[in-house]
């Protein structure tokens, strides 16, 4: 997702403190010149950065890393916590009105994403079986419109609107009415974008506020944005009392720093990101995952609930007894596989694993016509291969080329990589170890 | 109104521009220290300089003050001035084509405001005797190709189009045709946003590339990169990305009209000197603009 580059700068910098004893003072000052590169080039705003330094440092010049048997974790602590505080500490749901239709309105600058964005959280909101109306206010942009009704058509969720020639106050009005009246339980208003210096846009944008009392006022901000980020988030939630941020575009190589300073400006929780150009690409912001992450700790946390969506928790915990047991055969291998289809890209989830440098990983895209050559390779095997490929000699790998209709070549390359697999795993079920005793809970499951 | 005045207006409606920093900060700062280089860091880098462009930036400054023996601090920003225009380097940018036929390809990520800008472009190139002819080559973001219908109408060019879904490639291929057979000069080509580290996206657009190459060998051939000013460092990254895919001749750079410093600019030109041609700075038909390093330095200043 995003991060990666931020984490391994951190890394990079928390390597250095690891290796030593006792922190100097001027270890504190070099650790810290470098986060606060490390945070600048993720492009956090440069004010936010200050202050983040200022209060780390404060803390540990208190001595209490200096005094601590295991500084550079002491250090790491202090940071995550810091982080977690800018990130506004929990994860935020959606406000919902007790008398329904919920209504959200989405705000944000040209581009940002936010008719893509009303189309995900109406399809999010589908899926846990809510009756969402989109209500169509952009009638500035060219085909604004028609974007909005096309994504509806896509995820069968009702598009209202009144064409580019009406008021948008009045439309987001009617938009309302007509939800009451067909019984959709959430509105979500998608407004025009421009610039956030626009006062007449502003006044508009305010207008409709009055006029409907939204529950949720969302700022749609791309995960891109530079310093400018503050300025953005300043103006709308000056103007409007903004009651939440969605971040947007968050699946680039974008370090995502507009996170932290859009947070830090406006105090308002991030509740959604936005991670690809699917209409299905929507997570909830967790912001102490992410600081975690950020961190170089992972987001196993959103590894497990992802895994959870598509396994049930008997099968991870005895896959997990397996990894730990280096007991992994090419039969939960093919099953893994199996599930990973229902869970999206493996680069994504690996990425979630603590201390897994996503940018070493190279080109990692495993495409669906290899899985499933995998799969047939898999599936030629007889159930003794399966559970101990050391057998598989050049006749049997003969027999599973001709079953599987792949090659010799592609069964060795399989079998190799199922041998590097669990060499991996042999290693992670050794840090998880290792993390345990320097007091460093590993979330895996808790 | 020429464009530099319209740049000046569009960056004094910068609330804290560059300029107003650098004169506040002059005027209450008296001596050359390394508190005035850090404050000139902080300028920079809150204008989306980056760390690696205005680190080079403040260590050349501090290496002329030293050499010229500059001892007032108000003479600073005129070497930083200086410097700044180096950086930027060259002579005035235009997209106007040195042959016809031409072929201009628009890329991009999301939302950066490609199709506006193929619309603005239009108008500007027609404005200067061209024929034109623009080709709906996005055919994944939904009413992509309407937005460039009204785009195309509004300049009073024809757009080549296919159904949403549709092949790319196949559509410029289309478009491509036409453009022979209607005499067009410059033929511009939209593509569909792409986060530029989806795969299939950029090989897509690598094939889009084989196409004009195969069917148009004669045409006078520009990529252009279209990028947000509102974006930070990631902007360097996706001029990177873009450049491994077709070779970019060219950025316009939209939406500096805002609280956006346009920062990256000087960070492009410094690290992968790509010219920056045009400058988009409002909502307007006209308001995309001829880019003038140094005029945009004076602007700054």
């Amino acid at each position: 997702m995003a991060f990666e580059g931020l984490t391994s700068k951190l890394q990079e910098t928390f390597r250095k403190l690891k290796g030593k004893g006792k922190l100097s003072e001027k270890d504190v000052k070099d650790a810290m010149r470098e986060v606060k590169l490390a945070l600048l080039e993720a492009d956090v705003n440069y004010k936010v950065v200050k202050d983040f330094i200022n209060s780390v440092s404060a803390r540990a010049v208190g001595q209490e890393v200096m005094e601590s048997l295991t500084p550079g974790q002491h250090v790491i602590k202090i940071v995550n916590e810091e982080l977690i505080a800018l990130l506004g500490k929990s994860e935020s749901k959606l406000i919902v009105s007790k008398v329904p239709p919920t209504i959200i309105m989405f705000v944000g600058l040209q581009g940002a994403g936010k008719t893509t964005m009303a189309g995900k959280l109406a399809l999010h909101l589908k899926k846990h079986n809510k009756r969402p109306l989109l209500v169509a206010c952009d009638i500035y942009r060219p085909a604004a419109i028609k974007q909005l009704q096309v994504l509806g058509a896509q995820i069968d969720v009702p598009v209202f609107s009144l064409g580019d020639k009406t008021n948008p106050v009045d439309i987001a009005r009617a938009g309302i009415e007509n939800g009451k009246r067909n019984g959709n339980d959430y509105v979500i208003i998608d407004t025009a974008g421009r610039l956030h210096i626009d006062e007449e846009l502003m006044n508009e944008l305010k207008n409709i506020k009055e006029a409907v009392n939204p529950n949720e006022i969302l700022l749609v901000v791309d995960a891109m944005t530079g310093q400018d980020a503050v300025n953005v988030a300043e103006h709308f939630n000056g103007n409007l009392d903004i009651t939440g941020v969605i971040l947007t575009k968050l699946d680039g190589d974008t370090r995502g720093g507009a996170a932290i300073s859009v947070n830090a400006v406006t105090g308002k929780p991030i509740k959604f990101v936005g991670t690809g150009e699917k209409l299905s690409d929507l997570e909830i912001f967790y912001p102490d995952r992410m600081a975690s992450r950020i961190l170089g700790m992972g987001d196993i946390l959103s590894l497990i609930e992802k895994a959870q969506e598509s396994i049930d928790e008997k099968k991870a915990l005895d896959l997990q007894r397996k990894i730990m047991q280096q007991e992994y055969t090419l039969d939960d291998f093919l099953e893994q596989m199996q599930q990973m289809k229902k869970m999206g890209p493996l680069k994504d989830l690996l990425k979630m694993i603590p201390g897994f440098d996503a940018s070493k990983l190279g080109d990692l895209d495993i495409d669906e016509k290899e899985m499933a050559h995998t799969e047939a390779i898999i599936k030629s095997m007889t159930k003794q291969e399966r559970q101990n490929p050391s057998i598989i000699n050049a006749s049997r790998k003969k027999r599973i080329a001709r079953g599987s209709g792949t090659s010799i070549q592609e069964v060795n390359k399989l079998l190799s990589g199922f041998e590097q697999a669990r060499k991996m795993m042999k290693q992670f079920a050794g840090m998880q170890k290792g993390m345990k005793k320097g007091k460093f809970k590993f979330p895996f499951f808790k | 109104m020429g464009w530099f005045d319209k740049l000046k207006e569009g960056l004094t409606k910068t609330r804290n521009n560059i300029t107003e920093k650098v004169e506040q900060l002059l005027s209450l700062t008296k001596t050359i220290d390394d508190e005035l280089y850090e404050e000139l860091e902080e300028i920079l880098i809150m204008a989306d300089v980056g760390v690696n462009t205005t680190n080079k930036i403040i260590d050349l400054l501090r290496k002329r003050i030293k050499e010229k023996k500059v001892s007032d601090a108000g003479q600073v920003k005129e070497h930083l001035k200086d410097i700044l225009s180096e950086i930027m380097g060259g002579n005035a940018q235009n997209v106007l084509p040195e042959s016809t036929p031409a072929v201009y390809m628009i890329v991009g990520v999301n939302g950066v405001g490609k199709t506006t800008s193929i619309g603005k472009m239009a108008n500007y190139l027609k404005g200067k005797g061209y024929r034109i002819m623009l080709a709906a080559g996005d055919t994944f973001r939904a009413a992509a190709i309407d937005q460039l219908e009204v785009w195309g109408n509004r300049a009073g060019v024809d757009v080549i189009k296919h159904k949403e879904g549709a092949d790319p490639a196949a559509v410029i291929y289309d478009a491509i045709q036409s453009a022979k057979a209607r005499h067009v000069d410059v033929l511009i080509c939209d593509t569909a946003g792409r986060l530029h580290n989806k795969k299939n996206l950029m090989e897509e657009l690598r094939k889009i590339n084989r196409v004009v190459e195969r069917e148009y060998p004669e045409a006078y051939k520009q990529t252009f990169l279209v990028l947000d000013a509102t974006t930070g460092q990631n902007a360097l990254i996706q001029a990177k990305q873009f450049i491994g895919v077709a070779s970019v001749n060219g950025i316009i750079l939209t939406k500096l009209d805002g609280t956006a410093k346009g920062g990256v600019v000087v960070a492009i030109n410094d690290e992968l000197s790509i010219p920056v041609k045009m400058i988009g700075v409002g909502e307007g038909m006209e308001d995309l603009q001829e880019f003038d390093p140094k005029a945009f330095v004076d602007a700054l200043f």
